[in-house]
């Protein structure tokens, strides 16, 4: 477990507008170690993305953010990750309420399969709503921050799956903005879909980062330059090496004078 | 050239072999149909045997064989999906799962005749229930139990890993992921086990004439003897009663099975689409 964290650095981060704060975090799979001192502070109300080769362990990283990795028998974590202060692998942190406050949505958009409306109200429904008003106004609520709403309303008892794969991967959003979260964490959000759709979601999420913190794994490094303020650079030397942080700082400046050899390389295009 | 003559060769050898099992079918329901037909009527179905058996219906014995299945699904079916739940949810895939998996699988390999000397054993004499539709469901239970908990574990894992990362992502705990969305997803799958698994049991011999008994009795009680449809076919068979009345008795009980997987595959349609 890791040890405790000191009471200035804890003071530090509130101040800095820091919502997450990582600190020389070390992450396992089984015996094999895949990230290596990943210190990293992620801007509130901003977009940072992870960019970084195949198998560099930026998906690795952004899971170890809402403790997804869990799910993975024989996963371990070394190091502090703090949310708005408060060590979110601490022994008495509900992973739960968590995973609420950080969201996630995946490669793959994956609708359960349930209406439109069923889909979003799933979470206030899990974390115990009952009232049909209330959650009638969480649906269109949700649907129309994640610009869903329009192209939806009047189908709302329509399987969700029945949607494109953009509006699909929208509609994620919108079941995930429905239990209230703070952070997103978004993991090559737009690798399964067209430009038309794509460009839809990087408008969405250029709107929702005025009320969340958002973080964006994506193998397309001009998306990345479109949409992030801020940008880290993950790179593993070698396929049995671990993982390391090479370079973040603001998106202008990793793309266009980068400290580090190795990002220009990468972002010149002359590897991955 | 040569190869294209290999390739007829192969696909002539492979209809051949599809043919041949479909012809071995055809024969077995065209022999009983043909043979059995002439027994058939409302009253063969609707009333009981007569004199030493050789007249009259069939009646108890259908009820007795439906009794023994809706109980054993009613034990079966709740056990099986919890244990095929926690083995593919819950539990840590590694060594003791491994050992239930064999060991399930190693359960339904037993012959069902040594099933039913096991539950003559246990629950007709040390349990004391009797010769009873009871201790017919209960040992067709243990019959049943590892194919149905096999078949849903098999479902269960062919709910796609994202709706569970999903749901998870959601701040949702396992048992709500499981209750709302992986549960309802395979349904369609557990309902088609559950119903393949009745047409095994429905047509099970050897453990009923055990447990159940063979007293022609309109079963009403559940500590209650009867006689199966298919321990009835054998008697008639093998005592020499009457073949008319025993290929009679193998229709129907063909024709219910085959009903039973039907509607099988209509719930599987219905609700997979």
């Amino acid at each position: 477990m890791a040890e405790p964290v000191p009471a200035d650095a804890i003071q530090e981060n509130m101040l800095s507008g820091d919502k997450i704060d990582v600190r020389d975090l070390d992450f396992y799979y089984g015996d094999f170690k895949a990230l290596e001192g990943v210190t990293v502070g992620i801007k509130r109300n901003a977009i940072t993305a992870f960019i970084g080769p195949s198998g560099c362990g930026k998906s690795t990283f952004l899971r170890s953010l809402n403790r997804m990795n869990d799910l993975i028998d024989g996963t371990r974590v070394e190091g502090t990750v703090l949310l708005d202060g408060k060590d979110i692998y601490a022994e008495d942190v509900d992973v739960v309420d968590l995973r609420r406050r950080v969201g996630m949505i995946f490669q793959q958009a994956n609708p359960f399969p349930l209406s439109i409306y069923e889909n979003i109200a799933y979470g206030p429904r899990i974390h115990g709503l009952r009232n049909k008003a209330e959650l009638d106004t969480i649906v269109e609520d949700s649907l129309t921050k994640a610009n869903l709403w329009k192209e939806v309303k009047d189908k709302l008892g329509q399987p969700g799956t029945d949607l494109s794969g953009g509006q699909q991967q929208r509609l994620c959003i919108a079941r995930v903005l429905a239990v209230n979260p703070e952070v997103l964490l978004m993991d090559e959000p737009c690798s399964a879909i067209d430009p038309t759709s794509t460009q839809k979601i990087e408008d969405l999420m250029d709107k929702l980062k005025d009320n969340f913190t958002i973080v964006i794994v994506t193998h397309n490094m001009q998306q990345a330059a479109r949409v992030s303020d801020y940008t880290a650079f993950f790179l593993a030397e070698d396929t049995n090496l671990p993982a390391k942080l090479i370079e973040y700082d603001m998106t202008d400046i990793v793309f266009t004078n980068p400290t580090d050899k190795r990002t220009e390389n990468y972002i010149t295009g002359r590897f991955g | 050239m040569r190869s294209r003559i290999m390739d007829k060769i192969a696909m002539g050898i492979l209809w051949a072999n599809g043919f041949l099992t479909i012809a071995i079918l055809a024969m077995i329901i065209g022999y009983v149909v043909v043979k059995g037909l002439p027994a058939m009527s409302l009253g063969f179905i609707f009333t009981s045997p007569h004199g030493i058996e050789q007249s009259g219906g069939i009646f108890p014995t259908i009820v007795a064989s439906l009794y023994v299945t809706i109980l054993t699904v009613i034990f079966t079916t709740p056990i099986a999906v919890g244990a095929a739940v926690y083995l593919s949810e819950y539990v840590k895939q590694g060594r003791l799962v491994t050992i239930i998996r064999f060991g399930a699988d190693t359960l339904s390999g037993v012959p069902s005749i040594v099933l039913g000397l096991f539950g003559l054993a246990l629950f007709v004499y040390i349990l004391g229930f009797g010769w009873s539709m009871l201790s017919g469901a209960l040992t067709l239970t243990l019959m049943a139990l590892p194919i149905l908990m096999r078949t849903t574990e098999d479902a269960l894992k062919a709910v796609p890993n994202a709706w569970r990362q999903g749901s998870m992502g959601l701040g949702a705990t396992k048992w709500q992921t499981i209750r709302r969305v992986i549960l309802p997803a395979a349904l369609p799958r557990i309902l088609t086990c559950v119903v393949l698994a009745v047409g095994r049991v429905f047509g099970e011999t050897a453990v009923l004439m055990f447990t159940v008994g063979m007293a022609i009795n309109l079963p009403f009680f559940p500590n209650e003897p009867g006689r199966a449809m298919t321990t009835h076919l054998y008697l008639l068979a093998t005592e020499g009663i009457s073949m008319k009345t025993a290929y009679g008795t193998a229709l129907l009980l063909m024709a219910i099975i085959l009903l039973f997987n039907l509607s099988a595959r209509k719930i599987f349609n219905k609700t997979q689409r």
